[in-house]
């Protein structure tokens, strides 16, 4: 069985809400829809106070290569522009709809039908899936587009589809992948055309015997596409790990995934593909979980992109009394809810309580020096050595001992013996690197 | 409304701490400990126990009266130490000497540097050479053999009687300075490997039985504690060196496995050598460290004035742990070409 080489822990599980089917989340009175859906620039508004939309319509159109434009989750009219704050508590632009009816722009495709034949060309598909707004769904929401978009010095040579949700507790591409499984081949099957490559790989960690299985038994109708059964092991989805996992094959530091030939997509990314270009649905609704040992549901839904977390949270019981924490993504790499009036984004994918007893943090204590850390990260660095030359502010050192490679994962404060929160040295170290490295003059 | 907590990922932590940690080290060595009552009664009982206290009571004093700083006793450290110290000593030690032995261990090796993870020698390691270089007589020059059965209830005095004696190593070394063939030397009942795997040994407390030693670096494998490396590092070059040695002349060297199994080597390759804080952080690291201690050790034992060499051999390259900290672990790909 395949898995990625270097470092990696093994978190629990817990994925207790694999067995609760995909529901439809009641759409709220008002929806707050953020302009920064995505990394890269913000979109820019393209409707007023006072304006009707349709779900689907355009709100705002990308501003730049890197960007993506806004459709509107709802039917209603546009309230206010305004600034809505997030789930960290900081504000941003956002386009507010009061909400009347559901009524959809008629350009999309509602029937049920599975609609397999591609009628598009590589350079149509691109462009319908930048226009329906499409991000990666994995966590960063990095623009699909520009992703099937690689620069000439590089030739992709395959997809791959990230179906290891190796974070514990999520469920919802799991749900996907038991669901929607014929969507989601063929939303692999418009990538390999995007792309022009005729291998598509669907990534999945042991942990989901029955996805595998039945994947492996749908795949046999779309040539091109394999499941690869991955180990159970964290961080496998990341991008360069799951890379590495499933074509052997290592992302160089500093470089682009693409020179390994591989461009990866989340599950949930690959079904918003296939929705954009074979339903015309721009991407305006996302797939989350509702979960946690102490939550008092276990549920899995499709939001309408705007709708306030704390709907979401009174829809299932409210917040349990004992949770101490509640997560916006999975426990190891997720964001810790700050507001939780705060709208769900295209890339929101899940509402995960913890209990005080899970999630407080122990004091910490003398580093021991057991090398726990460096054995567990999985891109090879020293991170009690980056604690200690970031706690002292030594950015030449952090430099020359490669912080920038750091993918934030977690794998070096879950595994300290000691309770050093490793992690909240090093990513701010990195972005003090990263912004010296940049202010450099190219050469 | 509940009041959330607000913290940065990953939001949980896996099961190791230091306390759990120190705790399974502990109970490794409880095998070894348990073989050393078992043939020394109160007298190895007596032993450990002033060890454990002395060195947890220092630790405690010391951080309460110096660093005036939260008492740091509650990881278990200072009870690994003790336990280590009392197992690197002769059994009847006095409690005298038990006690120089913890102040040295946790009052200068460990405490002077700031507490656990801050030492560059391995405590226990130092108490035991500053006791051998100081009371000679004591730490060697009467090592105790097991008596022939078990004395659950023996007190010290008896045993002392019965059966006083060199340890393996050193009885050898004296015959050959005597001038005496090796195959002549090891026809000595004391020297039979049946011995040495069981409990028959003589030496330290810790030194009694292979098996014993081995049951216990097996458990801190399994529990994920250590890794192999440096270990098997030590003794595959322990073994492969005086291998070579006694190959070229056998009349003058002792076998292989004979040096595997005498003296502190088992101790010293599963415990000693493993403790976090004195040895390297990387893989290769952890192998270039394990081959240095097994090549000084053999050099200290067949060319040096000691029998024994496994306590120099773990602390001179004790000190070299920092240089072998620049040692960087292979990174997960390298740099990309610059287009």
């Amino acid at each position: 069985m395949r898995t990625f080489k270097m470092g990696g822990v093994h978190p629990a599980d817990k994925k207790i809400s694999k067995d609760a089917a995909i529901e439809k989340l009641p759409i709220p009175k008002t929806v707050y829809i953020s302009m920064g859906q995505h990394l890269g620039a913000p979109a820019e508004p393209c409707v007023a106070p006072g304006d009707k939309v349709k779900v689907g319509q355009l709100i705002a159109n990308a501003t730049g290569f890197v960007s993506a434009p806004v459709h509107s989750s709802v039917s209603g009219t546009v309230k206010s522009i305004e600034m809505v704050k997030d789930l960290a508590g900081k504000p941003g632009k956002a386009v507010v709809i009061d909400v009347e009816g559901d009524e959809w722009v008629d350009t999309i495709d509602r029937s049920e039908t599975v609609v397999k034949e591609i009628t598009l060309d590589k350079k149509q598909i691109v462009e319908r899936i930048k226009e329906c707004g499409v991000v990666g769904l994995g966590g960063a929401t990095f623009p699909t587009n520009v992703k099937l978009s690689p620069p000439p010095t590089a030739t992709p040579t395959c997809v791959i589809i990230n179906g290891a949700e190796c974070e514990p507790y999520l469920t919802s591409d799991y749900r996907v992948m038991i669901e929607k499984p014929d969507q989601l081949l063929i939303g692999g099957t418009i990538l390999m055309k995007a792309l022009g490559v005729d291998k598509c790989y669907i990534g999945i960690e042991e942990n989901k015997p029955e996805a595998i299985k039945l994947l492996t038994e749908k795949a046999k109708e779309y040539p091109g596409v394999e499941v690869v059964k991955l180990k159970k092991k964290y961080p496998q989805g990341g991008e360069k790990q799951l890379i590495d996992a499933v074509i052997g094959k290592k992302v160089p530091s500093m470089g682009l995934p693409v020179d390994t030939g591989a461009v990866v997509q989340n599950v949930g990314t690959a079904f918003a593909v296939y929705e954009a270009v074979q339903k015309n649905k721009p991407l305006f609704e996302g797939i989350m979980t509702v979960t946690g040992d102490c939550s008092k549901e276990q549920r899995n839904f499709v939001h309408r992109v705007g709708t306030p977390l704390s709907f979401i949270m009174e829809h299932c019981g409210g917040v349990p009394e004992d949770a101490a924490k509640i997560i916006s993504g999975g426990p190891m790499m997720g964001k810790a809810i700050v507001n939780i009036d705060a709208p769900t984004l295209k890339g929101t994918s899940s509402i995960l309580y913890l209990t005080e007893a899970q999630t407080k943090r122990k004091p910490e204590s003398n580093c021991i020096r057991c090398g726990k850390c460096v054995g567990a990260c999985p891109m090879g660095l020293e991170p009690y050595l980056l604690n200690k030359l970031g706690r002292n502010n030594m950015f030449d050192e952090l430099e020359a001992h490669k912080v920038y490679d750091c993918i934030e994962c977690g794998c070096c404060s879950f595994s300290c013996p000691a309770y050093i929160p490793l992690l909240d040295t090093i990513r701010q170290s990195k972005a003090a690197v990263m912004k010296i490295m940049k202010s450099r003059p190219k050469k | 409304m509940n009041k959330l907590i607000v913290s940065p990922s990953p939001h949980v932590h896996g099961k190791d701490n230091t306390r759990r940690l120190m705790g399974d080290v502990i109970i490794a060595l409880l095998p070894a400990v348990l073989v050393s009552i078992y043939f020394f009664g109160l007298s190895a009982i007596h032993l450990v126990a002033v060890s454990v206290v002395a060195c947890v009571a220092i630790e405690y004093l010391i951080q309460k009266l110096f660093f005036k700083g939260k008492s740091t006793i509650g990881d278990l450290s200072a009870i690994v130490t003790g336990v280590l110290l009392a197992l690197n000593l002769p059994v009847c030690s006095p409690w005298w000497l038990i006690l120089i032995g913890a102040v040295v261990a946790i009052g200068i090796a460990k405490m002077t540097f700031g507490g656990l993870g801050q030492n560059l020698f391995n405590p226990a390691l130092v108490a035991r050479v500053v006791l051998l270089v100081s009371f000679p007589i004591l730490m060697t020059g009467s090592a105790f053999h097991a008596p022939e059965s078990g004395y659950l209830f023996g007190n010290a005095p008896e045993v002392v009687d019965a059966t006083s004696g060199a340890t393996p190593l050193a009885l050898v070394k004296e015959q050959l300075a005597k001038g005496v063939a090796m195959d002549e030397i090891m026809k000595d009942p004391n020297l039979s490997y049946s011995q040495m795997l069981f409990a028959r040994m003589g030496g330290s407390a810790g030194e009694l039985s292979a098996i014993a030693l081995l049951l216990g670096f097996i458990y801190l494998l399994v529990r994920r504690v250590i890794k192999p490396y440096i270990s098997l590092s030590i003794l595959i070059t322990v073994f492969v060196f005086s291998g070579l040695l006694y190959l070229g002349n056998p009349a003058k060297f002792v076998d292989p496995v004979f040096n595997l199994l005498t003296g502190g080597l088992l101790l010293g390759a599963f415990f000693m050598a493993t403790d976090y804080v004195t040895s390297p952080m990387t893989t290769k690291g952890q192998i270039i460290f394990g081959v240095g201690i097994g090549v000084i050790t053999v050099l200290i034992r067949t060319f040096g004035a000691y029998p024994e060499g496994v306590s120099f051999a773990i602390l001179i390259m004790n000190s070299t742990v920092p240089l072998l900290n620049k040692i960087q672990p292979k990174r997960f790909a390298k740099e990309a070409q610059k287009k």
